[in-house]
């Protein structure tokens, strides 16, 4: 047998997104082109134009916005022994769920395209996960880059990914940042999901809670640090809809066992 | 006689989902167009009530590849609107986090989008085998533009501490002195990026246009300026709409644009067309070895022009660098907003081309919201193009008028997912 052969066959998809975390992992390769020794790549429109369809693991970054689009996650599905949600678009609806709050979806859609609106099919936004089963999540907008290498070698190696189910205050604390909410600044920090290495506070900027909430938040606890630092939950939850306006007691955790 | 009918289905090697159509019979070309087929995504529709401080972090999610572009857009339209005026230091590190990112987005561009097209390859992985050392300048050349905007921003994509006001977080005078060692020492790899893409065979083509960019009197300008046509015309942002003149196409899945001619073009060319003086003389000098010097009419030497602005993006940014040092580097929060209600506008020249972002806020919530995307204003010019070049190459197998179609659509560089205004097409 080939080495050529040893290699796990892994694809990438892209539905309604920035493609930011395709191009994290363009980026992860300056630092670990070697993953391309244990992986090769059928698929990766971004990046490639190869098209292979025999694949075992599929990548897929974005949100399900259309019928249309249900399709292609289904032979996706189909074809794919595991299928892993790449980023807050797949995993929570991401940014792009905020048009599912807005007071009307038909005004939205008329507020961009005025009154050709009808001619561009969307629905409300949905996690894939809404649409098929999906094995695994890599969180975040755009993911991590060392998080992405690190779920990648343990599916490899038939682990579970790994996606901490701490909050993001745990890394904080880690990284000896003084903490935002004691300088009044709105942080999501003590209930999003950790993984990230608490980059936003790190750099000055509270969490936006892009990876999603922690599985039993402590929200007494919550409403204690929020106490002091002067703000209120609502206040809090208001910054929460950022990334995670899509229902959310329809989001999986990322922690399902492969 | 032949029929030719190329269809390519979601154009590979560019960021988001488009397809080309190209049928001819006896010569004859019956279609020939570019559609658009990205997922609408109504940004402008749902950042409205959402609070002023949010802003550029959404819209900052309009593109991967250029988010540095649109939250730096952002961040400036909402200062206009809500009465924040930057520090010096805020305005240089706006300028150094935006020439790491001209000079990110155009490595990928050229080296991982465009080059696999000169070695015959479907992507970069298989020039790994071919040319490795060549692979690797491009990863070493990204990764110094990365690292030069996580100092600043935390990251290339999505950053993290630019805000209205300015940043929640300033580089150390020592991560300035080290990037800018790795600046210096980056010239050797812009030297071989340079020798590199000057000896590739480019695509004769020649098609002259409207070139549109920012412009400024004292600096080639990326950040802010007046609006600048080769036509001839000049107006201030405020003014932006005259120059887009949005329209729908019958049949067309994308909102175009058009000012002095039915089309213009965006991006590096038309910014080197329009501001070729104020290139750095290191910059000037790659454009010779290119053999590009105004007007540059061939729309393939677009990813030329990158190349160029990439030698002139690094020089800057050590210029930049030596600047801030020698102001000595301050600790500063984000300069506050004065009211919260207003209206204000802003451009810049992101990777792609001129970007334009206009709000509206009443109690600091966004009430209003327009967002001019560069790669629609290309569109118009793009499919000129195409029906320029398809009647020239028409005679030649089918596959090489699918690859040179190819090829032209990613000279423009698209960003499809860009696309707050772009439709999904309906085929027929």
């Amino acid at each position: 047998m080939t080495k050529e052969n040893t290699k796990v066959k892994v694809a990438f998809f892209d539905f309604a997104s920035c493609e930011g975390c395709q191009l994290t992992i363009v980026d992860a390769l300056q630092t670990h082109l070697s993953l391309l020794d244990v992986v090769e790549i059928v698929q990766f429109r971004e990046a490639m134009t190869e098209k292979g369809e025999d694949y075992l693991i599929a990548f897929v970054e974005g949100s399900c916005n259309r019928k249309s689009d249900e399709e292609r996650l289904f032979k996706i599905r189909e074809q794919a022994a595991l299928v892993v949600a790449l980023g807050a678009c797949a995993h929570t609806g991401g940014v792009n769920a905020l048009k599912n709050i807005q007071p009307s979806l038909q005004e939205t859609r008329e507020y961009v395209y005025g009154d050709k609106a009808d001619w561009y099919e969307v629905y409300p936004t949905r996690p894939i996960s809404a649409v098929i089963d999906v094995d695994a999540f890599i969180p975040g907008c755009p993911i991590d880059r060392g998080e992405f290498v690190k779920v990648v070698k343990n599916v490899l190696l038939g682990k579970r990914p790994g996606i901490p189910d701490y909050p993001v205050c745990v890394e904080c604390k880690l990284k000896e940042n003084v903490c935002l909410l004691l300088e009044g600044k709105p942080c999501l920090g003590p209930i999003s999901r950790a993984g990230c290495g608490a980059i936003c506070p790190t750099y000055g900027d509270g969490c936006e809670g892009c990876r999603g909430i922690i599985p039993h938040p402590n929200e007494n606890a919550m409403k204690d640090v929020l106490d002091e630092a002067g703000l209120t939950l609502n206040e809090i939850m208001a910054r929460f809809t950022m990334y995670n306006a899509y229902q959310e007691d329809q989001i999986e955790t990322a922690e399902k066992t492969i | 006689m032949s029929t030719v009918n190329v269809n390519v289905h979601h154009v590979t090697r560019v960021e988001g989902h488009g397809n080309i159509v190209l049928n001819a019979k006896n010569g004859n070309i019956e279609e020939c167009r570019f559609d658009v087929v990205e997922a609408p995504r109504l940004f402008e529709g749902f950042v409205r009530g959402r609070p002023y401080t949010e802003i550029n972090h959404i819209t900052s999610r309009i593109c991967g590849i250029c988010s540095v572009g649109h939250s730096t857009t952002s961040a400036m339209a909402t200062e206009k609107a809500l009465g924040a005026e930057l520090t010096e230091q805020g305005t240089l590190l706006r300028k150094l986090l935006f020439h790491g990112e001209i000079l990110d987005s155009h490595v990928l561009h050229t080296y991982y989008l465009v080059a696999p097209d000169f070695f015959g390859a479907g992507s970069v992985i298989p020039l790994i085998a071919i040319n490795r050392a060549v692979v690797e300048r491009a990863l070493r050349l990204k990764k110094l533009a990365g690292d030069l905007c996580a100092i600043i921003a935390g990251r290339h994509t999505h950053p993290v501490s630019l805000v209205v006001g300015g940043f929640t977080h300033t580089p150390k005078e020592q991560e300035l002195r080290e990037m800018r060692k790795r600046l210096v020492a980056g010239r050797e790899d812009m030297d071989a990026s340079v020798e590199l893409f000057a000896s590739l065979d480019w695509p004769q083509f020649e098609r002259e246009t409207e070139y549109i960019s920012l412009t400024k009197d004292d600096e080639y300008a990326f950040v802010d300026g007046r609006i600048k046509t080769s036509d001839g015309f000049e107006y201030p942002v405020k003014e932006y709409k005259k120059v887009t003149n949005e329209y729908m196409v019958p049949n067309s899945t994308a909102k175009w644009t058009k000012h002095n001619r039915d089309e213009y073009m965006v991006g590096a060319l038309a910014r080197f067309n329009n501001n070729f003086d104020q290139l750095h003389p290191k910059a000037k000098e790659a454009a010779a070895a290119l053999g590009m010097e105004p007007m540059v009419t061939n729309t393939f030497l677009n990813s030329g022009a990158q190349v160029v602005e990439m030698v002139h993006c690094l020089e800057d940014s050590i210029r930049i660098i030596d600047e801030l040092l020698e102001k000595g580097i301050q600790q500063e929060d984000p300069v506050p907003v004065t009211t919260k209600d207003g209206e204000g506008w802003a451009s810049c020249d992101v990777p792609r081309g001129i970007l334009f972002h206009h709000y509206k806020y009443e109690d600091g919530l966004c009430t209003e919201a327009n967002c001019i995307i560069p790669t629609n204003q290309n569109y118009g010019n793009l499919t000129a193009d195409m029906r320029k070049l398809a009647p020239q190459i028409i005679d030649q197998p089918q596959e090489k008028i699918r690859l040179m179609l190819e090829m032209l659509v990613r000279a423009y560089d698209p960003c499809i997912s860009c696309s707050t205004h772009l439709l999904d097409v309906k085929f027929v």
